[in-house]
């Protein structure tokens, strides 16, 4: 039998089906659906459908410096001569890499502390995960990330790291408020007294309860995370020039506002579709799993 | 005959703001393998404590065993380390809950759980195709239809009645044998209620389970058990085989429940015990049903009256049926 007449093949194209249908009965969530398509699409073919991909990074041509949109830049070109929307296809990239790196490496342990913190809570494994994760929470993300950035030499890397230092305890937080409260649901009391471990408890059980808010979060973070990377960049702790990266751009170009004001306008404009298309998305994603548990 | 559960001297207390709780008050119960026991008393009297004793499930803190001991099959389970307990439990011992609603995890079908019990309780290994039939044949027995949708099902696909069976399904699927039954027709309909408690027992019937069933309803001990176990702000003041209960109780409290009962012949509104339930923070002093007692005198008030065998299988917590008394 063909893979795609077999019953559980079925049920689960059934269940996708119904999934986008309750995605799309709000129509922004789909609008934010096309940006991250779109963005993902540009980011993953830049070579190939940027006009000028050679301008991406290290390349001068002042002949061509400061040109306004045209039909031959239409977004314009830079001071060094560059073609904006070349840039700006590039500059996806790191953006999208910043926020899927982050979100990877800060989810799982985030995850983690926030159950065992919930599931063992009103015990010292809570007061000691939690307190610790009062201190991050109590600074503000973005002033701790400079603090973290301005100590080690300024990269896409360690800005990475910085954001990834100071996000984890807002999943903990999240998944140990849910997960405290689903520890005392009967289920979970009738699983243990079925024999279930600890692990099964922790994962099997209370977990997968979490898991429709884990990732309305995570849609909404992709598009803060790409934000606050963008601005380490713009105030020149992130990617360093010549590295297409958006945040760089629009703090290069604005230096030349108003006068030319397409060089910070379309790579600001890119950001703020990207983070515009992650957070439509979580609306969406919330809208699903909430009927879902209807 | 050997006992299979034995509680004996069970306390149990509950810090709050407010002080100590003293609930479980010295519990005594036990059960003979094959056994058909009723443990009743009215909400809050400990109860359902006992049993999350007996799983070690009590929520601890607030809740403390301070004092006793409870042997299954000789082996105290209150000193067990906790990966052999979790043997004990589904293997040894299983639960049906109150509210078969919250009881189901909504995110997993039915097949899912149904399955993952099995898979973890049974005592030899099985292959997927082997616990997929084992789980058809359970909810086959417990009489749900079309078992094969039924396990991919949600548990809010189901009804109440139908969520109740799937859960005496998961209990009774890896062959416990001691079943624990905490009111499991609670929360349904009055003629569904008919239907579990038939299905309940035609089923521990024919594997010989031994059960103890928890309730409120006199009515339901007299279809449900052999023995029945009275529970008294949280200690057992009376047990008796059912039929002699129910002719002839000694206790006060027990005559008292009786006569709570509504008949349908009878003539007008059923008379009730006078007074309520006593704090547990303050419970009085000596036997904790004085206050409302019709019978008490001095005695009652100076020390708890000991749980004491005054005919052959009946035991009795009350000075009127001490000697010479």
């Amino acid at each position: 039998m063909a893979f795609w007449k077999r019953p559980g093949f079925q049920r689960r194209w059934d269940s996708v089906k119904r999934g986008w249908y309750k995605f799309s009965k709000n129509p922004v969530s789909v609008v934010g659906l096309f940006f991250v398509l779109l963005v993902s699409f540009l980011a993953a073919f830049a070579p190939y459908v940027a006009p000028y991909p050679e301008h991406a990074g290290r390349f001068v041509n002042f002949s061509e410096a400061s040109q306004p949109p045209s039909l031959k830049h239409p977004f314009g070109t830079d001071v060094f001569g560059r073609d904006i929307l070349s840039r700006v296809f590039f500059g996806f990239r790191y953006s999208l890499m910043m926020g899927v790196v982050v979100l990877l490496l800060v989810v799982p342990p985030g995850v983690v502390l926030g159950l065992l913190a919930g599931y063992y809570r009103g015990t010292w494994i809570d007061t000691v995960i939690m307190r610790i994760t009062d201190v991050f929470l109590a600074v503000p993300p973005l002033i701790l990330a400079l603090a973290v950035c301005s100590v080690l030499t300024p990269s896409v890397f360690n800005a990475m790291m910085a954001v990834s230092l100071m996000w984890w305890p807002w999943y903990t937080r999240l998944v140990y408020g849910l997960a405290s409260s689903i520890r005392n649901e009967f289920f979970v009391q009738a699983a243990e007294v079925a024999g279930a471990s600890r692990s099964h408890i922790l994962f099997r059980e209370i977990l997968p309860n979490c898991v429709s808010s884990i990732f309305t979060k995570m849609s909404l973070d992709m598009g803060w995370v790409i934000l606050i990377g963008s601005s380490l960049s713009f105030v020149g702790l992130g990617a360093q020039p010549p590295t297409p990266d958006l945040g760089t751009m629009v703090a290069d170009g604005a230096k030349y506002l108003p006068d030319q004001w397409w060089i910070a306008v379309f790579p600001a404009l890119a950001i703020m579709i990207t983070v515009l298309g992650f957070n439509l998305i979580g609306d969406g994603l919330r809208d699903l799993f909430a009927l879902e548990e209807v | 005959m050997e006992k299979l559960l034995q509680i004996e001297g069970l306390k149990v207390e509950f810090k709050v703001y407010e002080g100590l709780l003293k609930v479980l008050n010295g519990v005594e119960l036990a059960l003979e393998e094959g056994e058909r026991v009723g443990l009743v008393g009215e909400a809050g009297c400990g109860k359902t404590t006992t049993m999350k004793c007996v799983l070690r499930i009590l929520p601890s803190p607030p809740g403390r065993i301070t004092a006793g001991r409870i042997l299954f099959r000789g082996q105290d389970l209150l000193r067990l380390p906790l990966q052999r307990m979790q043997r004990v439990r589904g293997r040894g011992i299983a639960m049906i809950f109150q509210d078969p609603t919250a009881a189901l995890n909504p995110v997993f079908t039915i097949g899912d759980q149904l399955m993952a019990v099995i898979r973890h309780g049974s005592r030899d290994a099985m292959n997927k195709k082997e616990i997929r039939r084992r789980a058809i044949a359970v909810l086959r027995e417990v009489q749900l239809p079309d078992p094969e949708r039924i396990l991919a099902n949600y548990p809010i696909q189901l009804s109440g009645g139908m969520r109740q069976r799937v859960c005496i399904a998961m209990a009774l699927s890896t062959e416990p044998e001691l079943l624990i039954a905490d009111e499991p027709t609670t929360s349904l309909d009055v003629t569904i209620q008919d239907q579990i408690l038939r299905l309940l027992n035609a089923l521990v019937e024919r594997r010989g389970t031994s059960v103890i069933f928890i309730t409120h309803s006199l009515g339901v001990v007299r279809e449900m058990a052999d023995r029945v176990y009275v529970m008294y702000a949280g200690s057992i003041v009376e047990s008796a085989p059912k039929g002699e209960l129910f002719s002839r109780p000694l206790h006060p409290y027990t005559q008292g429940l009786m006569r709570a009962v509504p008949k349908l012949t009878g003539g007008g509104i059923a008379e009730g015990i006078p007074g309520r339930i006593p704090d547990y923070l303050n419970p009085p002093p000596g036997c904790r049903f004085q206050p409302r007692c019709p019978h008490a005198w001095e005695r009652c008030s100076q020390a708890p009256p000991p749980l004491k065998e005054v005919e052959d299988g009946r035991q009795v917590a009350c000075f009127l049926y001490e000697e010479g008394a």
